[in-house]
Order: structure tokens, then C-alpha cells, then sequence
């Protein structure tokens, strides 16, 4: 994992400094105007005035060190900053994964039954939207049906800051609501995925002989489904859940910016705009772990649904 | 602008409360919570070290300024209850409220004004605001008196708004440097009328009533949340269904069509006056075919500024001829206004010696634009010119620093660009076209690298001239001058609109929008 991140670290710093600007320009920016000594001052004092290789030398130190420095757009430390922001990502990241996952085998299952009939082919029509339509396009279009004309969600942001309560259910249920139709954007994208792969795997596994026997010995449809079937269909969907998690993460960027998510999102995009190369790489060590950490977690439950990989341990 | 300065020597107000300039019946109401949003997230909250629009909104809350401005441009006392100018314009004397505080209960002494405005000479990227400021004298606390190495008539405007605001000493100036100080975004302590209760970056801003504001009743909100909402269509339905009463800087045209729409809210493009946002297409005139002033002369002719207004700005901007806003009382319409002449653009060209070649083209340029929003300009730019045989490239920017340094690099032919004016000519107006600002690698410097001894001398001349009348006549003459050398051609004003629920009763729609004390603003019952 260690060269992965420095891997992760050389190349964005290579591509943050091939970027034509610096931070110098983008508060000149902000500033709606600037001065020539001003900016020459800002490139010294972030050091921007040294070579390549001493920047990216002395950020790699510093970050073996454990610290990720500052924010030059923000003044803040980046680690401030990032921990900010990360519990909004984790939990838009982890809630859409789980209900892509769920409903896509859930989906997935209920296609298989039938493949050639009506719902199966509704179910296909419906994934193949979600994975088309644009994330953005399908967020606004969210917006629009039930922030405006059914107003029943919140438009923007992660809670409603005039509820004074002391209540944590009503602080939860605040979020809950406000998380809802950016985890169902992010969702419908990997929903088509899940449920065709897992449609597919289910129709090879129905065809299985064991498949055969279990309906032989008199189990019930749903028993075979379940308990036979599913079980033995899931790892590859589980597998591609674990790999497309850091897709899952860069989406998020797209969502957060629609909804004003107050997340790691919306700041790596503007960290990128603004050429602040601190917050920037801080961001990209943190989806590093947070991917590393989505692996870890999607091994964990192969482990527990597919007994071989136990075993070969 | 007429009476303020030299001609009154002592301009008193015997009360703040009356002399504001805007009506106080009885209708306005204490209590409430007005949830306004923006639409970037500012880097911090401090106005003094950091200039901008974003930062404007809540430090202009935050942050007191010694005076401000009513509707008509007239200036206001504000923590300054009075002024003397003296000495030809060469002596500023502000006399201070006796009984202001800032928000942790320390008395605002003329120390402070002294230090605030020290700071924004230092570190504020406005140099022209407070240059010939040379000293701040304090003959006691409540008396500041700011000497001047010349006449600057810009200096009213720059004490207003979000430009010069009034900082504690012995918070700011505890040997820290103030750019980067901690609490410009945690624990700020201003001497507005609002206090910081949170500062989220990327989420929010949360203010609260500051009870001891100097202004005794004011402000009448109790608490102003202000949430960072970047995207256009999000937010449009957030004002749309009720979950935000107030938005100012809306500039997409396609939005303001839309929100006029709505019953519930009051949709105004009042209030931008001193802002000043103008889009205008530079020229580079100091290489290749631009150099030449024929050149651009057909291009301006050629651009029609009716197609832009109507098809681009849906309606809703204004039609800008110079290089000032509309909105100021020194802007002059009477100039020349290059009415769409393809003919006359056409024979320009021909008699400059710019032939058409077999495929119907003289020759080609490039054009730029420093913002998303302006990419329609572009391609018009591109269809409009090929009717007089200019074959346009658009070259789009990945982002804002690839243009920024390309353009202010002169590596440009043309280039569609958005600037402020920033209140005075003098602070946003001259930087465009001094040949002494010509700087490489600084935007929104003199880019076109546009020189003129006839400009500059006038310039300089009405950046010193007290006697209103004469000023004006001389940014007269300064306008009809550069519209006829066109180192820019002004198109429109940017269609900057303040949203506001019909409940929101008093939003700030003087000349500095947002950027400006929001002590008045209320909520209706």
C-alpha cells in the first residue's frame, strides 16, 4: 500500500505542476484582482518558487512524517480540513454502496426467475437507465420531482441548521432525509451493474446440476433460490463491488457538487481548480485508504459467504 | 458623488438612524431568520486580507466600515459619525461612534482604524485604494485622521462596503501575520453587526444579532444562515420551493427568466452599481492583426451587442458602452456605440488592406474566455466574425488558471472576460488601461497592453480632481478616447440579480449589494 501512495503522491504532484496557473492565480481569482509583488510573495512563501523535485521531495517527507501540511488556498491544516469533510463522503459513499448492492442482487434474483419475461426486461430497461443517464443530470431531475413538485426532500446540504433540538433522532432523521436523494444518485449508477452481473451469474447457476438435484430432492422454489442459487452466484457480484468501489468514491465528486454535500468531493474538485496541491494530495491519500478499506471489507464478506476462500487460506 | 467632497468641509449627521436614505417606517420587524445562500465558498471570512465577492457577503456582517453608501451613491456615516476633508483633499478626518464595541466587548478605538487600514494597504490586493495614504494620525481614540500625498477622491468608496473593513488591533495584530491568522475563519471578532456562530467551509455560514452593534435597535434579524450552495440549478430550486429567501450575485441569465416567474419571490437586478461587472471581448493590440486599431474597429462592428443582450442575456443585463458600469454617475453613453455595420466592417478591412483570400477569409485569430458562463460569447464571436472573413478559433480553457496565465501572459489574440469596477474608477477601471499597470503574469492587469500618454495623463489627472464636475468630465473624455482606440469592446453588463422571498422585507439593494451591512434587512409576518 505504501507504493501505492507513493505512486498516487508522484504522479498527481507531475500533473498538478504540469497544470498550467498556480495558487498565486486562482487567489488573484478570488480576489477580483491582484498585485505583482503580492503574487510573488504567495510563490515564495509556498515554496512554489523551488524545482520540481524539491517540492515533491520535501511534501514526500513531510508526509512520511505524518503530516499533510497546509491548505495554501485555506490556511488550514489539511488534515483539519479533510477530517471536515470525510464523515459526509463515508457516509453518502457507504450508504449508496450498500443500497446498490442490496436492491441490484435483489433485482438481479427477481429478473433470473424469468429472464425472458416482462419484469425482467423491466428490470433490465430500469439498470440500463441508471448506468446511462448522466449522475448529474439524473440528480437535478431528482430535484425537480421531489424538492419541487412533491417538496418532500431538502434541495441542499447535509442538515437543516435551524432545527434546534437536542434529540439525536431528530438530528439523525434530519440527515437521513437530506442523505436520500444523493444516495439514490449515486446508487443508480452501480444498480445496473449489480443486477445484470448478478442476473447473469444466477441464470448459470440455475442451470447447474446441483440446481437440478435440489429440485430433484423436493426443496421448495424459494429454498433453491436462497440457500442454493444466490449463494453461489454472489462472489462475483461481491468481487466487482469491491473493484468498483474507487469508482463509487470518484463518483461521489459529481453528487456532492448537485447536492452541496459537504464532502471530500466538492473540496477535491476545487482543490484541483484552485491548484492547492496540499488538500489536493491529502484527498487522494485518503481515498487510497478509503478504497483499501472497501476491499478489505468486500474479502471480508466473500469470505463469509464462499467457504472455498477460507479454505485455500 | 455631488456634494461630498471639498464643497462641504464639514459634513455632520445629527442622526444615523434617519440620514441612511432609505425609508424607516414601522413595518420593520425585529426577530427571525433569514437563510441566504451563496454561490462559492469563500477561503475566510476576514475582508481586510482578502478581497472578493464571496468573502464580501459575510464580512461586510462581520466587519464595520467607517462609512457607507445609500442608493444614490451618497456616502452615509457608518462607524465614522462624521468626516472633515481638508487641506484640498489632502487631510481625511473621521470622527469615530463614541460607543462602539467589537464583538468581544472592546471598545473601537481610532488605534484600530489606524492598524485596519495599515493592514489593507499591506496585504489587500487593491494598491490604488489607500496608495497616497501616507500616514494615520490618532490624536485621540475616537479621532482618526488620514493624511494623503495627493487629492484621491476614491478614498469615500474605498472606505465603504467590504473594502475597508475595521479589524481589531489586539486580536489581528498579535504578531501573527493577518493574511493567514487563525481566526479569519474561527472566532473572528468583528465590529459589524452580525457575530460568527460557525464558519463550515463548503457547507455554511451561521451569524448571529451582535446585541452591542453600535447602531442601537439594529440589527432586526437574529440570526443569518448562509449556506454554500455551488450549483446554479440546485440552488434555483431551493429558492424556488421555500428553502432559501435570499440569493444575491445570480448571474445566469436562464435562472433570473425562470425565478421571475415565480409568485413567491421578488427577482431585482438593483444593487451592482458599484460592483460594476462588465463582459467585454480584449484585444492583445500589441501583436499581429489586433495591433491594429482598423482591425478591431471591424470586429466591434461586426459583434452585435443587441444579439447578445437579447439571445445570450435573455433580456436581462444591460447594454454597456464603456469601460464604466452603467450604473455610476460618471458613466457616459455618448460615445460612439458601433452599431452592427457587417458593410462598413467589411470596407474597413478592405481599405486597411486586409484581403479576402478564395475561401472568403482574410485571415485568422484566436479568442479565449476566462469562464464557463461566457463560452456562448465565444462561439458567437466565431459565427459573427466570419461574416467579414476573420476565421475564429475558440480556444477553451481547461480551467481558470489556464487562462489566467495565458492571457496575462499576452499569449492572446482575443478574449471574452468578465471585470469589476470595484466603486471608483480609480480602484477597478484604471488598472485596464494605464500603461503603468502593464504587467506580465498579473491578471486583470493592463493585459491588452493597450498604451496611450493622452489616457494616462488623463487618468491621473482624475484620480486627483476633487471638484466633482471636472472629474467627471475628465472620465468623459477618458471614455470617448478608449472607445475609439477599443483596447476592449464592452458588451453588457453582467446580469447580476438579487432573489428574495416576498417575506424578506429591506434586502440590501444599495449600490454595493451584499457587500454591504445587512442591519436594515427583515422578516415580514
Amino acid at each position: 500500500m505504501l507504493t501505492v501512495l507513493l505512486v498516487v503522491i508522484i504522479l498527481n504532484f507531475l500533473m498538478l505542476h504540469l497544470a498550467p496557473g498556480d495558487i498565486a492565480d486562482t487567489i488573484a481569482a478570488t480576489m477580483g484582482g491582484a498585485d505583482e509583488k503580492d503574487m510573488i510573495q504567495l510563490r515564495t512563501e509556498y515554496g512554489l518558487d523551488q524545482p520540481f523535485f524539491i517540492q515533491l521531495f520535501q511534501y514526500v517527507i513531510k508526509v512520511a512524517m505524518l503530516d499533510l501540511g497546509n491548505s495554501h488556498f485555506y490556511n488550514m491544516p489539511v488534515f483539519d480540513l479533510i477530517m471536515e469533510r470525510l464523515p459526509a463522503t463515508l457516509l453518502l459513499v457507504f450508504s449508496a454502496q450498500i443500497v446498490s448492492l442490496s436492491l441490484g442482487i435483489l433485482l438481479g434474483v427477481y429478473a433470473a426467475q424469468n429472464p425472458n419475461g416482462l419484469s425482467s426486461l423491466f428490470v433490465n430497461m430500469l439498470s440500463l437507465f441508471g448506468y446511462a443517464a448522466p449522475v448529474f443530470w439524473t440528480g437535478i431531475l431528482l430535484l425537480i420531482a421531489f424538492s419541487l413538485y412533491i417538496p418532500i426532500f431538502p434541495v441542499a446540504g447535509m442538515r437543516d441548521v435551524t432545527i434546534e433540538s437536542d434529540n439525536f433522532f431528530v438530528h439523525a432523521f434530519d440527515v437521513a432525509r437530506h442523505l436520500f436523494l444523493p444516495m439514490i444518485t449515486l446508487a443508480s449508477i452501480f444498480l445496473a451493474y449489480y443486477s445484470r452481473l448478478c442476473r447473469a451469474s444466477m441464470l448459470e447457476v440455475l442451470g447447474a446440476d446441483f440446481v437440478r438435484t435440489a429440485k430433484a430432492k423436493g426443496l421448495s422454489q424459494r429454498d433453491i433460490l436462497m440457500k442454493h442459487a444466490l449463494k453461489n452466484s454472489l462472489s462475483p457480484v461481491i468481487t466487482f463491488a469491491g473493484l468498483s468501489f474507487s469508482a463509487v468514491v470518484s463518483g461521489a465528486i459529481l453528487v456532492e457538487t448537485v447536492y452541496s454535500w459537504p464532502g471530500l468531493g466538492t473540496l477535491a474538485f476545487n482543490s484541483i481548480i484552485a491548484r492547492d496541491t496540499p488538500v489536493l494530495l491529502g484527498i487522494l491519500i485518503f481515498s487510497t485508504l478509503m478504497v483499501t478499506v472497501g476491499n478489505l471489507l468486500t474479502d471480508m464478506v466473500l469470505r463469509s459467504i464462499d467457504p472455498r476462500i477460507q479454505g485455500s487460506q | 458623488m455631488k456634494r461630498h467632497y471639498l464643497k462641504a468641509l464639514i459634513i455632520s449627521a445629527s442622526l444615523i438612524l434617519t440620514s441612511l436614505g432609505i425609508s424607516f417606517a414601522d413595518d420593520h420587524k425585529r426577530g427571525g431568520t433569514l437563510i441566504a445562500s451563496m454561490g462559492s465558498n469563500p477561503r475566510h471570512l476576514n475582508p481586510a486580507v482578502q478581497s472578493g465577492i464571496a468573502t464580501g457577503f459575510p464580512g461586510s456582517q462581520l466587519f464595520a466600515t467607517p462609512i457607507r453608501y445609500d442608493n444614490n451613491w451618497e456616502p452615509q456615516p457608518y462607524l465614522a459619525e462624521s468626516w472633515e476633508i481638508t487641506d484640498g483633499g489632502k487631510t481625511v478626518r473621521l470622527n469615530l461612534v463614541k460607543d462602539a464595541v467589537f464583538h468581544d466587548g472592546v471598545p473601537i478605538k481610532s488605534s484600530d482604524v489606524k492598524f485596519s487600514l495599515e493592514t489593507i494597504q499591506k496585504n489587500h490586493p487593491f494598491k490604488t485604494m489607500f496608495g497616497p495614504v501616507i500616514a494615520v494620525e490618532t490624536p485621540d481614540e475616537h479621532t482618526a485622521i488620514l493624511k494623503l500625498s495627493q487629492p484621491h477622491p476614491a478614498l469615500m468608496l474605498a472606505m465603504s462596503s467590504q473594502l475597508m473593513s475595521i479589524i481589531p488591533e489586539h486580536v489581528y495584530g498579535d504578531g501573527q501575520d493577518p493574511a493567514t491568522h487563525p481566526q479569519n475563519s474561527k472566532n473572528v471578532v468583528g465590529s459589524g453587526p452580525f457575530k460568527l456562530v460557525e464558519f463550515k467551509s463548503g457547507e455554511h455560514v451561521i451569524l448571529e444579532r451582535f446585541d452591542d452593534f453600535f447602531i442601537k435597535g439594529r440589527p432586526y434579524l437574529d440570526k443569518m444562515v448562509i449556506k454554500i450552495v455551488t450549483d446554479p440549478a440546485a440552488r434555483t430550486i431551493a429558492l424556488e420551493n421555500g428553502e432559501l429567501d435570499f440569493y444575491a450575485f445570480e448571474n445566469v441569465a436562464r435562472n433570473v427568466v425562470r425565478l421571475k416567474k415565480n409568485d413567491k419571490l421578488e427577482v431585482t437586478s438593483k444593487g451592482y452599481a458599484a460592483i460594476g461587472p462588465i463582459d467585454w471581448l480584449a484585444f492583445n493590440t500589441k501583436r499581429g492583426k489586433t495591433a491594429d486599431v482598423n482591425v478591431r474597429k471591424a470586429i466591434a462592428y461586426a459583434i452585435d451587442r443587441k444579439f447578445i443582450l437579447k439571445a445570450i442575456m435573455l433580456g436581462v443585463a444591460e447594454e454597456a458602452r464603456t469601460g464604466i458600469h452603467p450604473g455610476s454617475p460618471l458613466y457616459d453613453p455618448n460615445v460612439e456605440t458601433y452599431e452592427i455595420n457587417i458593410e462598413k466592417a467589411n470596407q474597413i478591412l478592405d481599405d486597411a488592406g486586409y484581403k479576402k483570400g478564395d475561401d472568403g477569409m482574410r485571415f485568422g485569430l484566436t479568442v479565449d474566455f476566462g469562464w464557463p458562463p461566457l463560452r456562448p460569447n465565444a462561439e458567437y464571436t466565431k459565427a459573427a466574425l466570419k461574416r467579414i472573413g476573420i476565421d475564429i478559433t475558440v480556444r477553451p480553457s481547461a480551467d481558470f488558471p489556464t487562462w489566467a496565465r495565458t492571457v496575462s501572459n499576452h499569449e492572446f489574440d482575443l478574449t471574452w472576460d468578465t471585470v469589476f469596477n470595484w466603486g471608483d474608477p480609480v480602484i477597478g477601471v484604471h488598472r485596464t488601461y494605464q500603461s503603468s499597470n502593464i504587467k506580465k503574469g498579473v491578471i486583470w492587469s493592463n493585459t491588452q497592453q493597450y498604451t496611450n500618454p493622452k489616457v494616462d495623463a488623463i487618468l491621473e489627472k482624475a484620480g486627483k480632481e476633487i471638484d466633482p464636475e471636472k472629474r467627471k468630465a475628465l472620465y468623459s473624455e477618458f471614455q470617448k478616447i478608449i472607445v475609439d482606440d477599443l483596447p476592449v469592446y464592452w458588451t453588457n453588463t453582467l446580469p447580476y440579480h438579487t432573489i428574495y422571498n416576498k417575506k424578506v422585507g429591506d434586502p440590501p439593494l444599495g449600490i454595493w449589494a451584499t457587500s454591504s451591512p445587512m442591519d436594515m434587512t427583515y422578516i415580514k409576518k
